[in-house]
């Protein structure tokens, strides 16, 4: 086996291109994010960057409480944002527990909302503790009902004990599943593996074995999607690119609340891995709360004025 | 689909410059005789005339200083000395968006740095002096050191705030007044600077701001009634000082030139050592004399420095220093760009190769891309000579001790950079390296409480910290007085 010519799938194959990975220094990085959070976006910028990050959206809910009913309200607020401006465009896609698929499908299929993917939390979600079976036929039950896109998550206890092996051979098995019917994303829950040197690492074992996207977080620990932590990935994908010329998608989830936050992570995107990742296909934010106030800010460009939250619908 | 940044220029509405200047004497504000224009070299528009202060000029601010110091400044108590240099730090925090859009205009550094970086530091030098002033007596200083009594100060066109605030606190903190001479191009921050004295109703001559050329400044270098000289600029200026003063008994700190050295282990961790050659060099313009102006990359890693360097590079934003994204202003004077521009067809006629993004320069103002000229040696005078522009030299190493042996190898003394990730190496580098700063992963830091100051032709003394302050102090030793 030869995953892009880099590794032959072996731990001691995977150890060794872990090892010549550059260190990241936790100081430095940190101070290219806060650097990167000083630009100032107005006016024509702002108002692109509040489009694109409406359509990068994958609007989320991953509750015990969740219901056929809260679920389908989720998918009309996915297809049309903005009930009363049509030009406001869909979401990136709808991100639902397992059970919740083929619901949130059926029902975007009947109100013109076949353009939207659905993506199901996988592996068991969101600690990844069960066995390698439960976590395939989880992963197939999700694509069975409809789902386009996989977000699985690792097993950081393997992670953390050195076990790269068994972290790498875990995402080659969902990605043999997913095949050509789902897109993978690899959760590594980075407020788990903590340092930068492990959000490297994970980055790189995921892109090995397969993945489509890299993604922050379950949204279930903090901290979650930091922009340090977004950055030292942004920086991974521009490396692999680099390596294989295969761009791989980045997914920060959890924490990104403000039209605010969504823009520095835009521009960590256009000044890290570069403009060519400013798209759906290749850069999405996990959130839920975030849709309305990129409505409302999106709103208060076109008007002047910041309406009543009244304006925006609740989901 | 692309990410345009639609212009973000700071308002510069919360500046009011006065057509004409006169000198700061005394505690209010006295008409020159002669004029010259200050521009924003970003623009070449004239910001004002600043007065070009001769010798009786600099006479009256010096009987000024002394007056102030024998009758008021020298009779208050270290903790009273203090309230002023706390009152002075507030306002000037309270101002600091007035004083980061002047400095910009004055100076063409871009907004970014005068708000994040220029101005809270000066803040933070005054509020840290402000803290010494009564417990000199206890620093370990010496039994009852005393201040020299009138300080001349004389400080460049980088930083002109942040090199007035590095002179002006500790000073004043240690009971010296002061007559200070602001660099030629850069005086209006300094003029604003006097507003606030009188805002904080210092008590009048003990700070004296006469602005001018090099000869204002011999005259304070040469004037009998000054004790101690500060002296921040260029190594040629600091060896003209040491010479005149010496054959008196002037005390002097001079901070000159530099070409700090800026080592990249093969251990380094890649990325934020890129951020960290970009902070050395094209921070302020690479107006910094303190500046990473010489990389020296373990030719191992070599290439994939460059090659990411380059990209970096190509994410530098060039252009208007008012607009909050922009990363790299404009250089400072016409004449600082023609020397820029000389070294760097020395770098080419030498066979070095050089290399900028591209990137679109304004026809009006002073320019000069981000470059680096890789393929240098020791032998380059671009390897040797200070270019105080955004200008890197590249130069390789095999072995740690080659490093060090080439970063050693200058005149220079002043700043060094080390990146690995290995401790001992760290450690090590640090004990051999002949440089008065060393930062180890990272760089272009400061604080107030660290000193700074140069080996060789990089100057004499320490500035901040406690070694700054004894700069400004005689001991009892001294004095003859235990």
């Amino acid at each position: 086996m030869s995953f892009y010519g880099l590794v032959d799938g072996s731990e001691k194959s995977l150890i060794h291109f872990l090892d010549q990975l550059s260190g990241v220094d936790q100081v430095g990085a940190e101070a290219r994010a806060a650097m990167l959070a000083t630009r100032s976006i107005k006016t024509s910028s702002k108002k692109w960057a509040i489009e694109t990050a409406i359509s990068m959206v994958d609007l989320t809910t991953l509750e015990g409480a969740d219901t056929p009913g809260k679920v389908r309200a989720l998918c009309s607020k996915a297809v049309r944002p903005d009930p009363t401006d049509p030009t406001v465009p869909s979401v990136g896609a709808i991100c639902v527990y397992n059970d919740m698929v083929e619901i949130a499908r059926t029902h975007l299929d009947a109100i013109g909302g076949k353009h939207v993917p659905v993506a199901a939390v996988s592996t068991a979600f969101p600690s990844g503790r069960a066995s390698m079976e439960v976590k395939i036929q989880d992963t197939q039950d999700a694509i069975n009902a409809g789902a386009a896109e996989i977000d699985m998550v690792i097993d950081r206890g393997a992670f953390l004990a050195g076990k790269y092996g068994l972290v790498f051979d875990e995402i080659v098995k969902i990605r043999e599943v997913c095949g050509d019917k789902a897109h993978l994303k690899v959760i590594f829950e980075t407020g788990e593996l903590v340092t930068y040197d492990n959000v490297r690492k994970a980055s790189y074992l995921a892109m090995l074995a397969g993945a489509d996207f890299i993604k922050t977080s379950t949204g279930k620990v903090a901290p979650a999607a930091t922009p340090p932590v977004v950055l030292v990935m942004l920086e991974a994908v521009r490396d692999f690119y680099s390596m294989t010329k295969r761009r791989i998608g980045v997914k920060p989830a959890g924490g990104i609340r403000t039209t605010k936050d969504a823009i520095k992570q835009l521009v960590l995107v256009n000044e890290t891995a570069g403009p060519e990742w400013l798209t759906p296909n290749l850069f999405r934010i996990g959130a839920s709360a975030l849709l309305n106030d990129l409505l409302m800010q999106r709103m208060k460009m076109s008007d002047g004025y910041y309406a009543s939250p009244n304006y925006v619908t609740i989901d | 689909m692309t990410f345009e940044y639609a212009p973000a220029p700071e308002s510069r509405s919360i500046v009011s410059i006065k057509p004409k200047y006169g000198h700061f004497i005394n505690g209010s504000f006295v008409a020159g005789k002669k004029h010259f224009p200050t521009i924003n070299p970003a623009t070449e528009e004239i910001l004002s005339h600043i007065s070009l202060g001769g010798a009786s000029d600099v006479d009256k601010a010096v009987m000024a200083a002394q007056k102030a110091y024998t009758k008021t400044w020298s009779k208050l108590t270290g903790k009273e000395r203090g309230k002023y240099l706390y009152r002075i730090a507030r306002i000037l925090q309270e101002r600091a968006r007035e004083f980061a859009v002047l400095e910009t205009l004055d100076n063409g550094k871009p907004i970014r740095e005068t708000r994040d970086i220029d101005i809270p530091l000066v803040a933070a030098h005054f509020f840290y002096h402000a803290g010494w002033a009564d417990k000199l007596d206890y620093a370990g200083l010496g039994h009852s050191p005393a201040p020299y009594g009138v300080a001349g100060q004389i400080i460049p066109w980088n930083f002109p705030l942040l090199m007035l605030a590095w002179k002006v606190a500790p000073a004043l903190a240690t009971g010296n007044t002061v007559v200070l001479k602001p660099a030629e191009t850069t005086s209006l921050t300094a003029l604003l600077f006097a507003e606030v004295c009188q805002q904080a109703e210092l008590p009048d001559g003990v700070v004296n701001i006469v602005t001018g050329d090099g000869s204002t400044g011999a005259a304070i270098v040469n004037h009998p009634g000054i004790h101690k000289i500060a002296f921040t600029g260029s190594t040629d200026v600091g060896k003209k000082i040491a010479r005149a003063i010496a054959s008196t008994d002037k005390k002097a700190t001079l901070e000159l030139g530099g070409k700090g050295a800026n080592i990249v282990f093969d251990d380094a961790p890649v990325d934020e050592t890129v951020e960290g050659i970009v902070n050395g060099i094209f921070f302020n313009q690479g107006h910094v004399c303190c500046a990473g102006s010489r990389l020296i990359v373990q030719e191992s890693i070599a290439e994939e420095i460059i090659e990411k360097l380059k990209v970096r590079m190509a994410k530098i934003r060039v252009g208007d220093p008012l607009d909050k994204n922009t990363d790299l202003g404009a250089i400072n004077s016409k004449e600082q760009l023609n020397k820029i521009n000389e070294l760097s067809a020395v770098g080419d006629a030498e066979g070095a190769e050089r290399w900028s993004p591209q990137c679109t320069l304004s026809n009006k103002g002073y320019w000069f891309a981000p470059t680096i000229f890789t393929g240098v040696t020791q032998a380059h005078r671009i390897a040797q000579e200070e270019i105080f522009g955004p200008v890197l030299s590249v130069l390789t190493f095999r072995t740690p001790q080659e490093a060090i042996d080439k970063a050693n190898n200058s005149p220079f003394g002043l700043s060094a950079g080390i990146w690995s990730e290995k401790g001992s190496r760290i450690f090590w580098a640090s004990q051999h390296l002949k440089a008065g700063v060393i930062w180890a992963n990272t760089f272009n830091k400061f604080d107030p409480a660290s000193p700074f100051g140069g080996y060789k032709e990089s100057g004499w003394g320490r500035e901040g910290g406690k070694h700054g302050l004894a700069a400004y102090l005689k001991n009892g030793k001294e004095t003859g007085a235990k």
